[in-house]
């Protein structure tokens, strides 16, 4: 039986009452997340469970019950505030997916200070724009990625403190630069948790969107209402659970459903600090006899890829729940999930800024292939006209997908960028960016987006931002960046490029080009074709004509170029 | 043969590598993280660039990139071709 039961019964009771009242929570208490999932575990009689299985490259094998998480939160919460970081400091953390990123998670939050959690294989710029935005007082790092940090820290007056996890005495430490190693600190058995709040903020991610530079959308620690229901009923874990989510924390699924929601249930988790490959995916479920999955489309689809026989040469009778998030699932790949795991994935449909699952195919209901399912109860999602941004009251036409504002983890704001949050809302409703249809049953069926934003592999990239990138290139005179559509991926990244005097299209210049934005921005954002032209469509005005190039690599109808310059 | 496979290790040590990394012929690229598969198609243009190939995208899996000399494997059978 799954945790959530028949749909209707959970939609016609449903409260949040629900999830608080299980997390012994009442209005007006501390709240706070790095505290519920360690230091409450322990205290429901769960210290010596396993919190954490860990792998790394190379074999590296570690285990950490929940009182070894409790007391790695509190020693690096301690640290820090030693160094003088105070509540609602961010605190940002820049790491590989190795242990001390998921414990300093818990410890920066029992401290009360903001975690902002950035993709480890971002660039310098992309790393930078986003420590300015949010002014970081201090960035938790690797040696690997020090050089990154090296720099820009001249060029972010508030990052004060640049930890690093592994130093080896043999390197010198520079400016700013304090090593840290959890394994040689005095553990710290206890802690004065800091007494946040329900509205007291938590986390701060960064996300992209068609202009302008990329915005922190601000979670608090009420979010946990949120996600610890969700986790539970829609990714359904259960006491004796073994999950693995294969998201970074980088992005909110490695938060939101990698740390916050499998620990606040007391579920024991798997992590795999590797690269992608499908034997070694199939492997660490063999190993571990993983139970429940929580990955991504283009995982799925890597993997339908590398061949059916893979799949034969593991034992993966230990699955019992699929569910996926990032990007729509194709109905292929869930067809082709149940074939080899005779079991569906569910796709789950939500966003950095609503930190929570909005839309999903419940454990138990039927899974339309193709479909993102139904809104979670408490969840009041519709479509909107995109003109009038009234609710469309038809079955299967095409409209915004809006929700309701006022679940628990909806974000409070972007960061330091009022202006941009106050666009999200229209008519009293959250404006997704994303089209849909919804049909009879009340099943919701993706379309796409409703900007220009790229979604690559589950994440968000901004043609803006690869664009501004594009001018520092020496050779770039303009550009423009559209979505391609990727077998994989759904769709990549393609820069459209005039050249500068002086300089000839060659596929040498194509690849220097490409190298260029992956070093400068993240391998996400890295155009994977380059297409050079003479002149790039634009209006009579001067504003380059994106939509035409997305229409020429969509092969869709190119709509009223009425505006666009002639020669 | 082994022109090539340093060839190969030397732009992957200079293009994806942070410093004070090093790679052999048999590290794997892929499955350690060293290259991710968006990465992978930058690493593909290279070895098309440089050796005048085309690679099917069939052919340009995470496994079969996943050391130096997996991908110099690879690139064999399509010079001179």
């Amino acid at each position: 039986m799954s945790n959530f039961g028949l749909y209707e019964e959970r939609i016609r009771d449903f409260k949040w009452s629900i999830a608080e009242k299980e997390l012994e929570y009442s209005n007006g208490n501390i709240l706070n997340i790095g505290w519920y999932c360690s230091d409450r575990i322990c205290l429901k009689g769960k210290a010596e469970k396993i919190a954490l299985y860990y792998e790394g490259f190379g074999g590296i094998k570690k285990t950490f019950t929940f009182n070894d998480i409790r007391i790695a939160g509190n020693t690096i919460g301690s640290f820090l505030r030693n160094l003088g970081i105070k509540d609602e400091d961010r605190v940002c953390l820049f790491m590989d997916r190795i242990p001390e990123l998921y414990l300093s998670f818990l410890g920066v939050l029992k401290i009360g200070a903001i975690v902002q959690p950035l993709f480890s294989a971002f660039g310098e710029e992309s790393l930078f724009v986003r420590l300015e935005n949010a002014q970081t007082r201090a960035i938790i790092t690797q040696s690997r990625h020090l050089s990154k940090v090296r720099m820009i820290r001249d060029r972010l007056p508030h990052l004060e403190f640049i930890i690093v996890v592994d130093h080896v005495v043999t390197k010198k430490l520079e400016n700013k630069e304090i090593a840290f190693s959890l394994s040689d600190s005095p553990p710290v058995g206890n802690l004065e948790i800091f007494p946040t709040k329900a509205e007291s903020p938590s986390v701060l991610h960064y996300t992209s969107g068609t202009t302008g530079q990329p915005k922190g959308v601000k979670h608090v620690h009420y979010s946990l209402i949120s996600q610890y229901l969700t986790t539970k009923w829609v990714l359904d874990l259960q006491e004796n659970d073994i999950y693995w989510c294969t998201a970074d924390p980088g992005w909110v699924t490695g938060t939101s459903y990698g740390i916050i929601g499998p620990w606040s249930l007391g579920i024991t988790q798997c992590v795999l600090d590797a690269g992608f490959s499908a034997h070694a995916w199939y492997r660490f479920i063999d190993d571990y006899q993983i139970t429940v999955w929580y990955s991504a489309p283009t995982a799925i689809r890597s993997l339908m890829k590398a061949g059916d026989e893979v799949v034969a040469q593991y034992n993966l009778k230990s699955i019992r729940h699929l569910a996926s998030v990032g990007e729509p699932l194709n109905s292929e790949a869930v067809l082709w999930s149940i074939k080899m795991f005779d079991k569906p994935f569910h796709d789950t449909f939500w966003q950095t800024e609503t930190g929570c699952i909005m839309i999903t195919n419940f454990p138990g209901m039927k899974v339309k292939p193709g479909s993102m399912g139904k809104t979670f109860p408490g969840i009041t999602g519709t479509l909107l006209d995109p003109v009038t941004y009234e609710p469309i009251k038809e079955t299967g036409k095409v409209g915004l997908i809006a929700f309701q504002p006022g679940w628990p983890s909806m974000m409070r704001s972007y960061w330091n960028n009022e202006e941009k949050y106050r666009e999200k809302f229209k008519n009293g409703w959250y404006l997704s960016g994303d089209r849909s249809s919804i049909d009879a049953e009340g099943y919701f069926w993706f379309i796409g987006r409703d900007d220009d934003v790229i979604n690559t592999g589950g994440h968000l990239v901004s043609p803006f931002e690869v664009e501004s990138a594009l001018l520092e290139h020496p050779a770039v005179a303009e550009s423009a960046v559209v979505a391609k559509p990727d077998e994989i991926n759904m769709e990549v990244v393609k820069a459209f490029i005039t050249l500068k005097p002086g300089f000839n299209a060659n596929p040498d210049l194509e690849l220097e080009i490409m190298n260029f934005i992956r070093k400068k921005l993240s391998p996400l954002a890295m155009p994977q074709a380059v297409e050079f032209m003479d002149k790039l469509p634009k209006t009579r005005s001067g504003k380059i004509m994106r939509r035409l190039l997305h229409a020429k690599e969509w092969g869709e109808e190119i709509g009223d170029i009425s505006t666009l310059e002639n020669d | 043969m082994e022109d090539i496979k340093e060839l190969v290790r030397s732009y992957i040590v200079k293009e994806y590598l942070e410093e004070d990394e090093e790679i052999t012929f048999d590290t794997p690229l892929i499955s350690s993280g060293y290259v991710d598969s968006f990465s992978m198609v930058s690493l593909l243009v290279f070895l098309e660039n440089k050796f005048k190939i085309k690679i099917p995208p069939s052919k340009a899996t995470p496994e079969a990139f996943d050391s130096v000399n997996k991908i110099v494997e690879l690139v064999n059978q399509y010079i001179n071709k």
